[in-house]
């Protein structure tokens, strides 16, 4: 048998029954399209975490306080205690709360965060325009706050918000900066503002720190100093510990990233699942073609077994062309796949990223579709007596 | 000898009768005969073909074939003896019609294991043979039905087979397409091979050397045609 006439003739095939072999080819090419697009983008988005978790550098721990029965909180100054470690160079407690920003006739309603100089670094933000929030600030209570970039467009327009001023609840502030913005998985900062902490502990009406962003002095001291952390909020909530309950929890950036890569992981493969069964429906489509084809070419087949033509010469024709019809797909699914999700990416601004070994993937699994599924009416082509075959009108 | 059969019957169970399309056949065929086998329509000459041909098992009976009972042989032996040792003529030509007239010519070969440049030489070659070698990229849609004809003696030849199986070759042709066909048959006699010619036109048998008359699936006139 000769496979590259085979190929040949069944490349002819499809190009003379075009509206035919498209449709057929239609389930193959839905499926792998989107096996490629929803894996490209969930991959894209979870390099875009893992980046911008690096980038946030691996001696950055995060500390969430739940608490336990009334004490769910730490004070500011008690949170600030930690700052005297020498394992720990930076400390920046935030304080959050609701609030209802206004400028001019615009109102917007947003999360405030109050923190303190730190923040900057300890999250590695950039600012795009003024200052960030300075001891000083915090000391003296000084009612300045800093715009995310969507918040300060909402809020001012085209005006440059420095030096502009905004109410939150009855109290005037002056805008001093605006932050370069960056967005994560942990969330995007431009919907965000902040403020000193000592001020948002009145305007907030509340001294609760729940969430505390710590640097460490080094890579080498992280351990160090998340022990240190957790010994220190165990004594001041009174957490057992021979209990599963803890009532904060401490996260370093590799656990972050384990965390977060699982479940962006867990989410391609779901996604690329269930693409995946589009494809099987493809490949119900395609065996139901090849078995119309079959009947369709009954004389044929008898022609070819009258020429010589053995069991195996027939099985392999019928297969060959299930698997050109497949790969077809597979490779228009492929290029559909990649644009369909450079599209999407670029409409919604996220990340994408397409390995080859999703392509190697899709296509294999396209390709073993159509084996699968050519399997069954090749073995029935193969199978019909000369005689029968050449007889049938 | 190189055909034989003993006491074949071909029997079809139809409900509860059966019709014998086959019934009782014994004859020998020698190599390099032109024998053609009459009949009325409906005789059973088409399934006497069939069983010489290796398409088709007789019910009961035995068929040997160059000294082997064909009974004893598996399907790709059958499909080695279609390919190598005979050529099928039909009435209906029976080309393929998304093939073009040298590809038809060539499948036969392909079967057979030629590959590339040979195969495609020796397929226009044979064109060439039966003067259809302007026709090589013809589909059969594209040629008279003489031409589709000798295509398929060309693929029927490719293999270089020497038995040539027609059934009513001339059946779906003008006289002249018909006498066309008849010459290259007795050509390729000439020429050493073994020729079944199946016809109902007593006019077409009388070109053979023997003719083979049967009605109702029994054999009922074995003669040598003088002249
Ligand atoms: N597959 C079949 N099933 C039932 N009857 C058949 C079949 N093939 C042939 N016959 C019957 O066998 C007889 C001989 O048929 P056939 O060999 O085709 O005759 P011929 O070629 O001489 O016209 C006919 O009566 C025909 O109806
Ligand atoms: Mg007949």
């Amino acid at each position: 048998m000769d496979i590259l006439q085979t190929v040949k003739i069944a490349f002819r095939g499809i190009l003379d029954n075009k509206l035919r072999s498209f449709l057929t080819m239609l389930g193959i090419i839905i499926g792998v399209t989107s096996v490629i697009a929803l894996v490209s983008i969930g991959q894209g988005a979870t390099a875009k975490v893992t980046e911008q978790i690096q980038s946030l550098g691996s001696n950055l721990l995060t500390v969430n306080i739940m608490g336990r029965g009334a004490n769910t909180t730490l004070r500011y100054d008690e949170a600030m205690e930690f700052a005297n470690s020498p394992n720990i160079s930076a400390v920046a407690p935030v304080i959050t709360g609701n609030i209802t920003v206004k400028h001019a006739n615009k109102n917007s309603s947003v999360q405030v965060q109050g923190t303190n100089g730190d923040f900057l670094t300890v999250r590695n933000y950039q600012l795009s325009k003024g200052r960030f929030i300075a001891p000083t600030d915090v000391n003296m209570r000084q009612k300045v706050v800093v715009l995310g970039s969507q918040i300060a467009e909402d809020l001012f327009g085209l005006v440059d918000p420095v030096g502009q001023e905004i109410k939150m609840g009855g109290q005037t502030f002056k805008v001093i900066g605006i932050l370069e913005s960056t967005s994560s998985m942990m969330g995007s900062n431009e919907e965000e503002i902040y403020i000193p902490i000592t001020v948002a502990e009145r305007l907030l009406q509340t001294r609760g720190v729940r969430v505390m962003y710590i640097q460490a002095s080094s890579q080498d001291t992280v351990t160090l100093a998340t022990n240190e952390i957790s010994s220190k909020l165990s004594r001041i909530f009174k957490d057992n510990p021979d209990s599963d309950f803890q009532s904060f929890r401490v996260f370093d950036q590799t656990q972050m990233l384990d965390t977060i890569n699982q479940a962006t992981g867990t989410l391609t493969m779901m996604l690329g699942g269930i693409a995946a069964i589009s494809l099987l429906v493809g490949g119900i489509g395609i065996m139901n073609i090849m078995l119309v084809s079959v009947t369709e070419r009954t004389r044929e087949i008898g022609i070819r077994k009258a020429l010589g033509a053995r069991k195996r010469d027939v099985m392999s024709q019928f297969l060959i062309e299930s698997l050109v019809i497949s790969g077809i797909g597979g490779v228009i699914g492929i290029v559909t796949g990649f644009l369909l999700s450079r599209g999407i990416a670029q409409l919604m601004n996220m990340g994408v990223k397409t390995t080859y070994s999703v392509v190697a993937v899709a296509f294999g699994f396209s390709m073993l579709v159509g084996v699968f599924f050519g399997i069954y009416p090749a073995n029935k082509a193969s199978n019909l007596k000369p005689i029968e075959a050449l007889r049938y009108e | 000898m190189l055909i034989s059969f003993d006491s074949v019957f071909k029997i079809y169970k139809m409900g509860d009768t059966a019709v014998h399309a086959l019934d009782g056949i014994t004859l020998e065929i020698e190599k390099g005969e032109f024998i053609a086998i009459v009949g009325p329509s409906g005789s059973g000459k088409s399934t006497l073909m069939n069983i010489i041909g290796c398409l088709d098992t007789p019910t009961e009976g035995t068929y040997t074939f160059e000294d082997k009972d064909i009974s004893k042989l598996n399907d790709n032996q059958l499909a080695l003896i279609r390919n190598r040792h005979i050529g099928f003529v039909f009435q209906s030509f029976n080309l393929l019609s998304k093939l073009t007239a040298l590809e038809n010519v060539e499948l036969p070969l392909t079967y057979g294991g030629k590959k590339g440049l040979a195969r495609r030489n020796r397929a226009m070659e044979t064109l060439n043979s039966v003067g259809l070698g302007d026709r090589l990229h013809h589909r059969p849609t594209e040629l008279s039905g003489g031409q589709q004809q000798r295509v398929a003696i060309a693929r029927a030849l490719s293999t270089d087979p020497p038995i040539i199986l027609a059934d009513e070759p001339t059946g779906n042709l003008d006289t002249r397409s018909g006498r066309e066909i008849m010459e290259i048959l007795k050509e390729l006699h000439g020429n050493g091979k073994t020729i079944i010619l199946i016809t109902h036109d007593i006019n077409i048998a009388n070109q053979a050397e023997r003719n083979v008359h049967i009605q109702d699936g029994k054999i009922v006139k074995d003669v040598k045609v003088v002249g």
